[in-house]
């Protein structure tokens, strides 16, 4: 599978994940975003941004309930809930914006 | 006639490094690389071996100590920190390879 | 499935990359911490250079997870027992482990060491506590 963004082609996996992390550009989630019908404002770039740095700390994408809370600890209470996660993102804030923003699916989601 | 003996397991998992020890002869060289470079921490039972090897050089791959958090002075005195075209080298200077894998 | 809480070890005792027994182990941690468990992580043999400072996998092109147990604090991972003995006849020290930390939920989020230094015989004694072990 592939995906095309800015002009380019990215490889993504059977699930729609990048196969090359490292590849990834703003204009891949937007693309990813598109394909879902779901345009990116603000509130989704401040999510897909705080995963981007939770992978260059971490190394791994956080599960719902651990990227919950470090939401919570990072951009405030009414933020870090998964009722406002979920409106964000409807197909999970774990899968979709993971997918939207270059991680791999996370850890523990089957 | 040289042999280079190329070690890359735990020295503490495996027998590979005592055995490799056990045979080596002066004028020959072993080099540790992966799991091996385990071997060149100071402060080991494996290390005072490693001292007791009269006329053998030993060596251990730089970037296999980096991966694995080794800082430099940790290594056992004498042991030289070669990279990996020094490893080719090694293989084409001496007669054969022995790898205790 | 009983709600009674089971003591789950998960046992390590693999040096980091020359086998995945390692990065296998971190990842069926983080899955399993999902359910509720009483979990925590032996490090003992080889298994303590996984905790080795200042890894830097650039220049043997290999995933560097060492980072990634910092995050076992927020996946409530809080107890990881590391063997005196095992550190000592490596030629190692705590001060070779990375710090790691957790906040404590209970104690106003105080930060707290995540890593227990122990003897083989105290770690023998927390083995005998435990329900299920995970092998690695």
């Amino acid at each position: 599978m592939a995906i095309e963004a800015n002009g380019k082609t990215f490889e993504t996996d059977e699930e729609g994940y990048l196969t090359n992390l490292a590849e990834w550009e703003p204009a891949v989630a937007e693309a990813m975003a598109a394909e879902d019908d779901l345009p990116l404002t603000d509130e989704h770039w401040e999510i897909l941004n705080f995963l981007r740095e939770y992978y260059e700390e971490y190394q791994i994408a956080p599960a719902v309930r651990v990227l919950t809370k470090a939401v919570g600890k990072k951009l405030g209470k009414d933020k870090g809930n998964s009722k406002y996660l979920y409106a964000l993102f409807p197909y999970g804030p774990g899968k979709q914006a993971c997918r939207f923003a270059g991680l791999p699916k996370p850890t523990g989601c089957i | 006639m040289s042999i280079l003996h190329t070690v890359n397991k735990s020295p503490f998992e495996k027998s590979s490094m005592d055995s490799c020890l056990a045979y080596v002869k002066a004028g020959s060289a072993v080099l540790m690389y992966e799991d091996g470079i385990y071997g060149a921490i100071k402060g080991t039972a494996v290390a005072e071996k490693i001292s007791a090897s009269d006329g053998v050089k030993f060596y251990v791959l730089g970037p296999d100590l980096k991966a694995r958090g080794v800082a430099e002075d940790k290594i056992v005195d004498g042991i030289e920190i070669v990279d990996y075209a020094k490893f080719v080298s090694l293989a084409a200077e001496n007669d054969k390879v022995q790898a205790w894998v | 499935m009983s709600e009674q809480i089971k003591k789950f070890m998960y046992v390590n005792r693999r040096a980091p990359y020359g086998t995945i027994y390692a990065w296998e182990s971190l990842e069926v941690v983080l899955i399993g911490a999902a359910f509720d468990q009483d979990v925590s992580l032996a490090f003992m043999d080889d298994g303590v250079y996984q905790l080795v400072k200042g890894q830097d996998t650039a220049e043997v092109e290999m995933k560097n997870f060492s980072p990634t147990y910092q995050a076992l604090g927020d996946y409530d991972v809080t107890k990881l027992y590391v063997e005196k003995e095992s550190l000592e006849e490596r030629g190692l020290t705590l001060e070779d482990l990375m710090p790691l930390t957790y906040e404590d939920e209970d104690d106003d989020w105080a930060e707290k060491d995540s890593i227990k230094l122990v003897s083989r015989a105290e770690l023998a004694d927390i083995m005998d506590e435990q329900d299920v072990f995970f092998s690695f």
